[in-house]
C-alpha cells in the first residue's frame, strides 16, 4: 500500500489529508493559515501525517495548492528582477507592456521593458523577421541586472518560432541561471493579457522556487522522500520543475480543488458545488468532473489576464460572517468576518461578536461550542436572519445554473453547517464524509493534463482531421507532464470560428486529463 | 474646446458600452491605446461641432477586420497617421480633425487615441448615436454622403486607397485587402467638410457618453441608484426588471444572432420580455405588447451597477433592468427606418418610436 498526502491552504485555513491508493481518507486535519503560508503548511503535513501512523516511506506523493503566488502579486512582495520583452514591432506599439496594469505593481516591473521587431500574423507569416540583433543588445544591456524573463511574440499560440529563437540569445548571453517565461505555454489568443500573464509569472519564479523547495525539505526532515506535485486553476497537477517555471499557473487553485473534491467525495460530476468558509461562501458549477470555467477576462492582483479561472460567484457569508442587529430590529449580515478569529470572537465560543455560527447554533441547527451562551437571543429575530442568510446562498445558487430546472448541490467546507438540507433550486442536497476538507482531497486526487489552443485554418485538413491533430498535441502534452497514457481521456474540447478570416479559420482548445503514471 | 484626460477616458468606454447596445465589440484595446495615448501626447482636445469651420476637412478613423486579430495584433498607432497622410495628398487639404463613426464598441474609442498622435482635435459627433453592424448604417449615407475615398493601411506601412462607385464596393474591396493585411487595419473614412458634418452628424454624443460613464461611477462611489440618472441623461424609459431565464444563440451569416427571456421582477413579476438581438439589442416584446426596436435603442443593464451587459455577457441568472432610448430624429425617416429598421433586419413589426409604446403601454394598463 503506497499513500499520498494533499494540502490546500484556504484564506482562513490550511487543510490537509492523508489517502490511501484506493483514495480512502485515512486522516484529516485543519490549521490556521500563517502570514508566510509555509509554516501553515509544514505545520498541516506533520499533523496529518503525526495523526495517520502510517510508515513514513510508504508515503508517495505530496500534493500541494497554494497561494504563495497569488499573495506575491497581490502584496507586490518578493517579485523577480524582471525585464520584459514584446516581440511585434512595428505592429502593437499602440499599447506598450504594462499599459493599464496598476502603478504601484508597474512600477516594479517596468524598468526593463522591450519592444523588439518580428512577430507573426494569424496565418503564420512573418509580420518582420525577427531583430536578432536587437536581441543580442537587450541580453547584454539586462545582463546581471534581472533574474527573470517574459518573452511575448505576436499570434505566437499560432507560431512560437520567435519566442524560442528570443529565449535562446537570452539564455547564451545571460547564463543558465535567468528564469525565462515564454508566453505562448501561459496563455492564450490576446496579446496584452497574456503579456501581462507571462510577465507576472516571471515576477513570482523565485517566490514559487522558494515555496517549492521549502515544502520539499520539510517533507525531507520527516522523512518522507515522497513526488511533489503543485496543482494548478484547471484542477491539474504540475510537477515541481514545471510549477517553478511556470507559477502563475498555480493561481486560484484553491477553489478549483474543492470542487474536484467535492465531485469525488458525492460520487458526482455534475452539479453545483457551495463551499461556505469562514469567510466567504464560494459557488461553482461540475460540469463533467471539472469546475466550470469563466469566459470573462481575470485580473490577479488588478492585472487584466486571460486566464480561465472556475466560474464562481462568491459572497460575504461563512461561520465567522459578523451579524448586526440594529435598535429598531432591523439587521446585517456580514459582510465583514472575524475569520480564523472565531473559536475566540463567537459567542459560542465565550466571545462577544454575534456569528452566523452562533445563529444556527442559537437555533439549535448545529451543536458547535456553548449553545447557553446563545440562549438568551431572540428566537423570532434569529430566525429572520437565518432566512436570509439560506435565501443570499439561494440567489447566488440560482445565478449559477444555466437553467431553471433543479440541479444537485454538494455542500462542503468547515462552514457548510450553516446551511440546510434543503435548498430552493436544488433537486437535492449532499453532504459527503470529510465535506470539511474536501479542497485538500482535491488536491490530492488531481489528474495531470495536457492542453492545446491555437488557430487552425479548418480548409487545410477539414474540421474532424484538425480536431484529430489538436486531440493528439493535448495527449501528447499530457504525457510530458506524467500521466499515465492508458488514463488520458479529453476532457474539455471547443472549436469557434473566427469572424472575418479566410480559410475558414477557427480557434482549437482542447485538454486532456489523465492519472498520475506511476513511475 | 476642452481636453479629455484619463478619467474621462475611462467614463467615455463606460458610456460607450451603453450606447453600444449590447454590440459594438470590447473596446478595451481601444480604450488603453487612447490611455497611452495621453500619456505621450497630452489630453485629447475635443471640438463641438459648431467650433468646425464650414469648409474644413474632417475624416472619420477607426479599424475594420476581425476583433480577434486586433486584441493579438494591437496597432503600431503609424497607421492611422499615413493613412491621414495619404488622403490629405490626394485630395490636396489638411485634415482639421477626426470623429467615430459610432458610439458603440472598440470604434468609439479609436479616433480619440488617433487624434492624439495626430495632434488633431476630436469632433464631438458621430455617424449612428448607438451601435450598427454595417457600414452604411450611418446618417451620412442617409444624406448621399460617399465613403470614399477612404484609406486603409496596416502596421507595416501598407496603404490602399479606394475610390469606389459606392459604399458597397468600398465594403468588398476593403475587406479583402484587410485579410491580405494581416485580418485587422486602420481606415481614414468619410472625409467630409465641416458644414457636411454638422449638417449629417450626431452632435454631442461623447459628452453624453461621458455623463453616462460618470454617473455610473459616481452612483456605485455613493451607493446611489444610477438607472434613474441614466434615464434621464438619455431621455430614455425603463421598459421591464427581470432576470435572464432563457438564451438561444446561433451564429448565422457572421451574425450573433439569438433572443433571450427575461422573467419579470418586482412590478414586472408575471411578465417575460423576449430580447431580440443580432450583435446589438434590436427589439424587445412581452407577450402582448412590443416596447421598443430598432433603430430605438435598447440597453440592457446590471440592475445592481448600472452597467450595461453585451449580448455576449447575457447569461442565466442575471439581473436586470432595460431601458428604451429614442435614437436620433434622423433614423425616423422613411430612409433611416429602411436602412435599419425592423424590416432591415428580417423582423415583421412597424417601426413605432419607443416613446408612444411607452404611452400605449400605459393607457393598456
Amino acid at each position: 500500500m503506497s499513500y499520498r498526502i494533499g494540502i490546500d491552504v484556504g484564506g482562513t485555513h490550511t487543510d490537509a489529508v492523508l489517502l490511501d491508493e484506493k483514495y480512502q481518507v485515512i486522516s484529516e486535519t485543519k490549521t490556521p493559515t500563517t502570514a508566510d503560508v509555509s509554516t501553515g503548511i509544514y505545520k498541516a503535513m506533520r499533523e496529518v501525517i503525526g495523526k495517520s501512523g502510517v510508515p513514513r516511506e510508504k508515503i508517495r506523493y505530496a500534493m500541494l495548492g497554494t497561494t504563495h503566488c497569488t499573495n506575491a502579486i497581490v502584496e507586490r512582495k518578493r517579485l523577480n528582477k524582471v525585464a520584459v520583452i514584446r516581440i511585434g514591432a512595428p505592429a502593437t506599439l499602440a499599447v506598450k507592456p504594462l499599459v493599464g496594469v496598476p502603478d504601484d505593481l508597474r512600477s516594479h516591473l517596468e524598468k526593463y521593458v522591450y519592444i523588439v521587431r518580428g512577430g507573426h500574423e494569424f496565418d503564420g507569416r512573418e509580420i518582420a523577421p525577427l531583430d536578432v540583433e536587437h536581441l543580442y543588445r537587450i541580453a547584454n544591456e539586462i545582463k546581471g541586472k534581472v533574474d527573470s524573463v517574459a518573452i511575448t511574440s505576436v499570434f505566437s499560440p499560432v507560431s512560437k518560432d520567435h519566442e524560442l529563437k528570443a529565449a535562446e540569445i537570452i539564455r547564451e548571453v545571460l547564463g543558465s541561471g535567468v528564469a525565462i517565461s515564454l508566453s505562448h505555454e501561459i496563455g492564450s489568443i490576446g496579446l496584452l493579457e497574456r503579456e501581462n500573464a507571462t510577465i507576472l509569472n516571471a515576477a513570482v519564479v523565485n517566490v514559487a522556487k522558494t515555496a517549492a523547495e521549502g515544502f520539499i525539505n520539510a517533507l525531507k526532515a520527516e522523512g518522507i522522500n515522497a513526488k511533489v506535485f503543485f496543482g494548478q486553476n484547471d484542477g491539474t497537477l504540475m510537477n515541481v520543475e514545471y510549477a517553478i517555471k511556470y507559477p502563475i499557473l498555480t493561481i486560484s487553485c484553491g477553489p478549483t480543488n474543492s470542487i474536484r473534491g467535492a465531485s469525488y467525495l458525492a460520487q458526482l460530476s455534475n452539479a453545483l458545488v457551495v463551499d461556505v468558509g469562514g469567510t466567504t461562501t464560494d459557488i461553482g458549477v461540475l460540469i463533467h468532473s471539472f469546475p466550470r470555467e469563466s469566459s470573462l477576462a481575470v485580473e490577479i492582483g488588478g492585472v487584466r489576464t486571460n486566464f480561465r479561472m472556475p466560474d464562481l460567484v462568491s459572497i460575504g457569508l461563512g461561520g465567522g460572517t459578523i451579524i448586526r442587529i440594529h435598535q429598531d430590529g432591523s439587521f446585517t449580515i456580514g459582510p465583514d468576518s472575524v475569520g480564523y478569529k472565531l473559536p475566540e470572537k463567537g459567542m459560542v465560543f465565550g466571545g462577544d461578536t454575534l456569528t452566523a455560527t452562533d445563529v444556527v447554533v442559537a437555533l439549535g441547527k448545529a451543536k458547535i461550542g456553548d449553545p447557553q451562551k446563545v440562549a438568551h437571543l431572540d428566537k423570532e429575530l434569529l430566525n429572520r436572519i437565518y432566512h436570509q442568510m439560506v435565501e443570499m446562498v439561494e440567489e447566488a445558487i440560482d445565478k449559477m445554473k444555466t437553467s431553471a430546472d433543479p440541479v444537485p448541490v454538494i455542500l462542503v467546507g468547515g462552514g457548510s453547517v450553516l446551511l440546510p438540507d434543503k435548498l430552493k433550486g436544488a433537486s437535492k442536497v449532499i453532504r459527503p464524509d470529510h465535506f470539511g476538507v474536501a479542497n485538500a482531497i482535491g488536491a490530492a486526487i488531481a489528474q495531470v493534463s495536457g492542453q492545446v489552443e491555437r488557430v487552425f485554418a479548418l480548409d487545410e485538413l477539414g474540421r474532424e482531421k484538425t480536431l484529430e491533430l489538436a486531440k493528439k498535441m493535448a495527449i501528447d502534452e499530457a504525457i510530458k507532464a506524467g500521466a499515465n497514457p492508458e488514463t488520458i481521456e479529453i476532457v474539455d474540447m471547443e472549436d469557434v470560428p473566427l469572424a472575418y478570416l479566410p480559410g475558414n479559420a477557427a480557434r482549437v482548445r482542447v485538454k486532456a486529463a489523465g492519472v498520475l503514471s506511476a513511475s | 474646446m476642452r481636453l479629455l484626460g484619463k478619467q474621462e477616458i475611462e467614463d467615455i468606454a463606460v458610456g460607450a458600452a451603453l450606447l453600444g447596445t449590447g454590440g459594438g465589440g470590447d473596446p478595451y484595446v481601444g480604450k488603453l491605446m487612447a490611455l497611452q495615448a495621453i500619456e505621450e501626447f497630452g489630453p485629447i482636445p475635443l471640438l463641438s461641432v459648431d467650433e468646425v469651420p464650414e469648409d474644413a476637412l474632417v475624416v472619420s478613423s477607426g479599424m475594420m477586420g476581425a476583433p480577434t486579430v486586433l486584441v493579438e495584433k494591437v496597432p503600431s498607432g503609424h497607421e492611422a497617421k499615413v493613412a491621414f497622410q495619404t488622403l490629405e495628398k490626394y485630395l490636396e487639404k489638411k485634415v482639421f480633425a477626426t470623429f467615430p463613426i459610432e458610439a458603440g464598441g472598440v470604434n468609439s474609442m479609436l479616433p480619440l487615441a488617433l487624434a492624439a498622435q495626430l495632434g488633431l482635435p476630436v469632433v464631438d459627433v458621430d455617424g449612428m448615436g448607438r451601435a450598427f453592424p454595417e457600414l452604411q448604417m450611418v446618417t451620412f449615407y442617409l444624406d448621399g454622403i460617399s465613403a470614399t475615398p477612404m484609406v486603409i493601411a496596416d502596421e507595416k506601412g501598407n496603404v490602399t486607397l479606394l475610390n469606389t462607385i459606392d459604399n458597397l464596393w468600398a465594403e468588398r474591396i476593403a475587406r479583402s485587402a484587410t485579410v491580405q493585411k494581416g485580418g485587422s487595419v486602420m481606415f481614414a473614412i468619410y472625409p467630409m467638410t465641416g458644414k457636411n458634418l454638422k449638417e449629417s452628424g450626431i452632435h454631442n454624443i461623447l459628452r453624453l457618453e461621458e455623463e453616462i460613464g460618470r454617473s455610473i461611477r459616481l452612483a456605485k462611489e455613493n451607493n446611489r441608484d444610477p438607472i434613474e440618472e441614466i434615464l434621464q441623461l438619455t431621455n430614455g424609459f425603463e421598459l421591464f426588471r427581470g432576470k435572464v431565464v432563457d438564451v438561444n444563440r446561433k451564429t448565422e451569416t457572421g451574425f450573433a444572432r439569438g433572443t433571450a427571456k427575461i422573467e419579470g421582477l418586482e412590478k414586472y413579476k408575471g411578465e417575460t420580455l423576449e430580447l431580440r438581438f443580432q450583435n446589438e439589442h434590436l427589439l424587445a416584446k412581452t407577450e402582448d405588447r412590443l416596447l421598443c426596436v430598432t433603430p430605438d435603442l435598447i440597453a440592457v443593464l446590471d440592475s445592481e451597477t448600472g452597467l450595461p451587459i453585451t449580448t455576449e455577457g447575457l447569461r442565466y441568472g442575471a439581473r436586470t433592468v432595460v431601458i428604451g432610448i429614442p435614437c436620433n430624429p434622423k433614423w425616423r425617416t422613411p430612409k433611416g427606418i429602411e436602412t435599419c429598421g425592423p424590416a432591415y433586419f428580417g423582423y415583421d413589426v412597424e417601426y413605432t418610436p419607443v416613446e408612444e409604446l411607452v404611452k400605449k403601454g400605459a393607457t393598456m394598463k
